[in-house]
């Protein structure tokens, strides 16, 4: 916000000289915000979810906040060069408290409705207890006037943020959101508390029927602060003296950095309890299934919505050679294989598929291609469930006993060791990872990108774009084989409801989400949606949101694709792009530049 | 120039016939190039001269008639066979990988080259011809000024090592101080060795420098001779180089 402030500032406006029109609009889009919440049950299922004990729900919060952005959003403005800008005040507070009592009235119009008309019909949560909700615990009335009241107190304090100055600001932001990630990562601490002997520390702060203790309200926000006074700064200085490295002091930098992340790979499941090790054992999953598709959309520029088809392949292979319980129909003297042997095969198969479905696939372009490639993804989950092919696959009822990993005789890998699981999945993705990062710098992911910027200029160059194609195609799904034939001996049992549409889907949002062509950003973006929300059937850190899954992916996906359509680890190339993008605008703007000027002289050079 | 009696042509077309599902493009086309000239096919447009260029680089097939390289029939040989051999494409408006930076475009030209050394004193070579290359090599190709995609275009065909170098309308979208530079950038690659094949429609330009040329229309080709008889030909003057209209 006040990055570029002007250093002369005019003295803050009238209270009463607001821009009405402004505080209706955001007030009225925060209440239709807030109505689609409230219908859409948040906050009556989440309200057995206390974040503070006794005090406050996860319900309530999922209201509140929306006040607190309306609040904030309506004081947002844009410091305009060379216009008069004034200075914050009290007159932000009070339209940041108008926008929230004009939001809330319109949750209040809803509860007035509740009570007055029956749609309980089309909308199945215009029910008794959402109306109990809203009033707040005492009739409609008052809880009409409850509303507006809050409305103001939480809109004022998110208008008031504007007032305060930079670091207070950061301070108070700060401990609210630790506040809320502590309360709301209950489960996960605790298990972990367990592991570390820091039980006694989670038993003072959390309650024992759930939720913070006031005490530790106070202790969670008193660390965060001090974080926030004065460890931000220098966390920031250390990370730019990290990023300003150069040359062999890069290198050793990254190569430290990389070092931690490898030892606390290893050491972090060893500590975490079995719950996180689940979690992250997904995380791995999909990890793995993500960086394949990145080859795919990201750096062939295939749009395939269809990938899970690899991921169901790799699982039914496994489940086939590895489990005594395969279809009927398979001869009686086919072995059990173990499951190393079986990835061999899982591999080829994969890799054959990927060709079968490709060839076909590849010869279109764009939106034609994505329908196919959605298509054969159904077309193989279908086949999996019928009953032509019921008597190798199981149809619906899938195919179980499916036996762990044998490593070696050292260990099995299988669902109830979690930790092992993880060890497992790691491994994979570490070579997922060094083959993606090989790729990327080599002759073949050259040709991708080339082929993925500008096919016929591509062909033109030599390059047989059919091949290069089918390559992208045949390493993602010998990739998500990889994590299907995993997610096979994990779960010991598959059916074809793993493997509907929304797998495909999710990853790609994954992909989008973490940004696209960036291996890290791909990890990253794993993480956020598949360890806190959960996947498509794998349940998150938090497990409360599951059923709002989707919703918040939706939303998720739209803010991004708005605010930071490069991801959240952006690639480096492209932020580059961006940069010079911008760099070159601003010095058109000053006149600096001829674009098509004489090569041997004039041209600004971007740095 | 050669001598173009005894010599073989390089790329050759003998009675090429090519159709766009059921349309005929290019209609008992013959043209032959020769190692090292510099020849340039006029025409206006939807007279086939894109097509002529795809034909030659092996991204139409011809429904008759013969595409020769080398004297070899090469007819059902893919792109990459053609490139390999030395057939080169500068296509139209530069059309870079604009994502990819300056010197991935450049490595992609050598696509098909598997001597290590060699493209790397190929690399040095552009960097010499094109200063101002070397010094976006990390830079990202689309955010260049024109004249500098132009150079990259060019030295990203230049690293396939062609021996001969197709152009499609290069001078295309480039400010008029850079066309006179564009067009000395040709001779000077022409004069190292390469021959080229230049479709225009800056038919003066192209005429001044080149050895002979070829005016397509409709698909056919409807004069075929020198260069300078070209110039003098009183229809050519009067369509291409405006002199009816002034």
């Amino acid at each position: 916000m006040s990055k570029t402030m002007t250093p002369e500032l005019a003295p803050p406006r009238a209270v009463l000289d607001q821009d009405w029109g402004r505080i209706g609009r955001f007030g009225g889009l925060i209440a239709l915000s807030l109505i689609f919440v409230a219908l859409s049950n948040m906050p009556v299922s989440m309200e057995t979810f206390d974040l503070i004990a006794d005090q406050v729900t996860l319900g309530d919060v999922s209201l509140w906040w929306l006040l607190l952005v309306a609040g904030f959003a309506v004081g947002k403005e844009v410091v305009l060069e060379g216009m008069t800008t004034h200075a914050r005040g009290p007159r932000d507070i009070v339209a940041g408290a108008c926008t929230g009592a004009v939001a809330a009235a319109g949750l209040s119009v809803l509860a007035v409705l509740i009570d007055n008309f029956d749609l309980r019909d089309p909308l199945i949560n215009w029910s008794p207890q959402t109306l109990e909700k809203l009033s707040l615990g005492g009739s409609v009335g008052s809880g009409v006037v409850l509303w507006l009241v809050a409305g103001a107190a939480i809109g004022g304090v998110g208008g008031s943020l504007h007032v305060l100055s930079e670091r207070p600001r950061r301070l108070f932001v700060t401990m609210l959101v630790s506040v809320f990630l502590i309360a709301i990562l209950e489960t996960v601490l605790s298990d972990i508390s367990e592991d570390i002997a820091l039980e006694w520390l989670a038993d003072i702060v959390y309650a024992k029927r759930g939720g913070l203790t006031i005490v530790g309200v106070v202790l969670v926000a008193v660390l965060s602060g001090a974080y926030s006074w004065w460890g931000r700064v220098r966390a920031q200085e250390a990370k730019e003296r990290f990023q300003s490295l150069e040359g062999a002091d890069r290198t050793r930098g990254n190569a430290i950095a990389f070092g931690l992340v490898a030892v606390a790979t290893v050491v972090l499941p060893m500590v975490l309890g079995g719950i996180t090790n689940e979690l992250l054992a997904n995380v791995g999953l999909f990890v793995l299934l993500a960086l394949g598709l990145n080859i795919v959309v990201g750096l062939a520029g295939i749009l395939d919505l269809g990938y899970v088809a690899f991921f169901a392949i790799g699982g039914y292979t496994t489940a086939i050679l590895t489990s005594p319980n395969r279809g009927e129909s398979w001869p009686d003297w086919m072995p059990d294989t173990p499951w190393f042997a079986a990835l061999l095969l899982v591999m080829v198969f994969a890799a054959l598929t990927g060709l079968f479905i490709g060839a076909p696939v590849i010869r279109m372009r764009g939106d034609y291609l994505a329908i196919v490639t959605l298509g054969f993804g159904e077309i193989i989950r279908l086949l999996f469930l019928s009953d032509w092919l019921g008597g190798y696959t199981g149809a619906a009822q899938g195919i179980t006993n499916i036996p762990g990993v044998n490593v070696f005789g050292l260990t099995t890998v299988k669902g109830t060791n979690p930790q092992a699981v993880f060890y497992l999945v790691a491994a994979f993705c570490a070579v997922a990872i060094y083959v993606s990062w090989r790729l990327e710098k080599s002759r073949l992911g050259r040709a991708w990108m080339a082929v993925r910027e500008d096919e016929s200029v591509a062909e033109a160059m030599g390059i047989n774009t059919v091949n290069v194609k089918l390559m992208a195609f045949v390493v993602g799904a010998v990739l998500a084989s990889f994590s299907g034939a995993i997610f096979a001996a994990k779960v010991g049992s598959i059916f074809p409801t793993s493997f509907i549409i929304l797998v495909s889907i999710v990853i790609l949002v994954v992909v989008i989400v973490g940004g696209m062509g960036n291996i890290a950003g791909v990890i990253a973006g794993a993480v956020v949606l598949i360890g806190v929300l959960g996947g498509p059937k794998q349940p998150g850190l938090l497990q409360e949101f599951s059923n709002f899954k989707l919703l918040i992916y939706g939303a998720l996906l739209i803010w991004m694709m708005l605010q930071k359509p490069e991801g959240l680890i952006p690639n480096v190339r492209r932020t580059r792009e961006l940069h010079q993008e911008e760099f070159l605008q601003d010095a058109w703007l000053r006149g600096e530049i001829d674009t098509d000027a004489d090569p041997s002289e004039g041209g600004v050079a971007p740095a | 120039m050669t001598d173009q009696t005894t010599a073989t042509p390089l790329l050759e077309f003998r009675g090429v016939n090519t159709h766009y599902g059921a349309v005929h493009i290019l209609k008992d086309v013959d043209l032959a190039i020769y190692p090292g000239e510099l020849v340039c096919l006029l025409g206006g447009n939807a007279s086939g001269k894109s097509t002529t260029l795809k034909t030659l680089l092996g991204m139409v097939t011809p429904t008759t008639g013969e595409v020769v390289l080398d004297g070899e029939v090469v007819n059902d040989k893919p792109t990459s066979y053609r490139v390999e051999r030395g057939v080169t494409m500068v296509p139209e408006n530069r059309r870079l990988f604009k994502r990819l930076s300056v010197k991935e475009n450049l490595q992609l030209g050598a696509y098909l080259r598997t001597d290590k050394d060699g493209i790397e004193r190929d690399l040095e070579r552009i960097y010499e011809m094109f200063p101002r290359v070397k010094e976006r090599l990390n830079q990202k190709s689309g955010t260049l000024s024109g004249g500098e995609q132009q150079m990259v275009a060019v030295g990203r065909a230049l690293m396939a090592k062609p021996r001969v170098l197709l152009m499609d309308e290069p001078s295309m979208g480039l400010a008029p101080a850079l066309v006179q530079t564009n067009f000395e950038l040709i001779q000077q690659i022409h004069e190292e060795g390469v021959a080229i094949f230049m479709v225009e429609q800056n038919a003066n330009m192209a005429l001044s420098i080149a050895d002979r040329g070829w005016v397509l229309q409709t698909g056919r080709v409807v004069l075929d001779d020198s260069a300078d008889a070209l110039l003098a030909n009183p229809d050519l003057r009067a369509s291409y180089l405006g002199d009816g209209k002034r």
